[in-house]
């Protein structure tokens, strides 16, 4: 079985990377980006096929390690 | 004095830390391995050193922070046992939650490795009794990641508790955005758990302890560490 879990940066944490990403691809001539925040995807194969054991082992990863949630947000999705 | 250096795959000051240690108290530390699950029996100081533990993969210090040894750490602060945490050191403690907040990309993106100025806020915790609370002291800085972050509550419980012991400075003291080269919140360079046993820091002085390196202003931790614990015990 497939997932993925995407970790995103907090609302109000600033940004520097995703700031340093907006200027360049202003710098670039990409006209119309307003604001770029940068984040992490781990793409992961799991053992097993139930969808909903699989959502708690990726909650239980995500808590654990992939995200830290001083500064971050994660997002699970079993993909099948 | 008996301290105990942690090492994880990718750290590399901690030869640096365990010279320190030996030539301010007189006593060579344990160097410890992260696959262990215990400290040495008798350990009254754990430092965790500088370097890129696992390569600074995922997070800096989210690994290492992981690793069994950690867990050996916790019990040992739980029961009041004296860490210090520099740089990479201090990435492993907040992702281990023995310290709150974070440390951030420096604000302006680059590696930062220079001499820098700290203002010791207050001399009264076992890692600044040698110092006297408002002196600045020039240590050195190699690091990409120090600029600390924590949510508001935090920030506020850490200033109103008194629990941040260093602060980028001017050479004369004062805190100045110009002075703060990685854009940490209220120029924090190294904080202290509420029971004032676990320091981190990101500065390293470990770097500043001999005259010939042109600079002596590292040792008053290390000698101020060594008198608390006893230089003879």
């Amino acid at each position: 079985m497939k997932a993925r879990v995407t970790v995103t940066l907090k609302s109000g944490v600033l940004d520097p990377q995703g700031k340093a990403i907006e200027g360049a691809l202003r710098s670039l001539g990409v006209d119309g980006v307003a604001s770029v925040r940068q984040g992490k995807v781990f793409d992961i194969e799991l053992e097993g096929g139930d969808p909903k054991k699989a959502e708690a082992l990726l909650n239980q990863a995500a808590d654990k390690l992939l995200a830290n949630t001083v500064i971050e947000n994660y997002r699970v999705e079993v993909i099948g | 004095m008996k301290a105990a250096v942690l090492v994880f795959p990718g750290i590399n000051r901690e030869r640096d830390m365990a010279r320190t240690l030996r030539l301010v108290s007189g006593q060579a530390p344990s160097m410890v391995w992260h696959a262990e699950h215990e400290l040495p029996a008798g350990t009254d100081l754990v430092v965790v050193p500088g370097g890129f533990s696992y390569g600074d993969y995922l997070r800096c210090g989210a690994i290492a922070a992981r690793s069994p040894i950690m867990d050996a750490v916790r019990a040992f602060a739980a029961k009041g046992g004296l860490v210090l945490g520099v740089c990479n050191g201090f990435q492993i403690l907040c992702e281990s939650g023995l310290l709150p907040g974070v440390l951030m990309r420096n604000e302006n993106l680059r590696f930062i490795c220079r001499d820098v100025f700290l203002k010791v806020e207050r001399s009264d915790t076992p890692f600044t009794r040698g110092y006297n609370a408002g002196q600045v002291i020039r240590v050195p800085v190699a690091h990409g990641e120090g600029n600390y972050i924590a949510d508001g509550e935090t920030i506020a419980r850490l200033e109103g508790e008194g629990r941040v012991i260093f602060r980028y400075s001017s050479p004369d003291g004062m805190i100045d955005p110009d002075w703060n080269h990685n854009g940490a919140i209220n120029a924090i360079a190294g904080i202290a758990n509420d029971r004032g046993n676990v320091l981190g820091m990101m500065p390293h002085p470990e770097n500043h302890v001999e005259a010939d390196i042109g600079s002596t202003d590292g040792r008053g931790l290390f000698a101020g560490l060594a008198k608390q614990l006893g230089a003879a015990a």
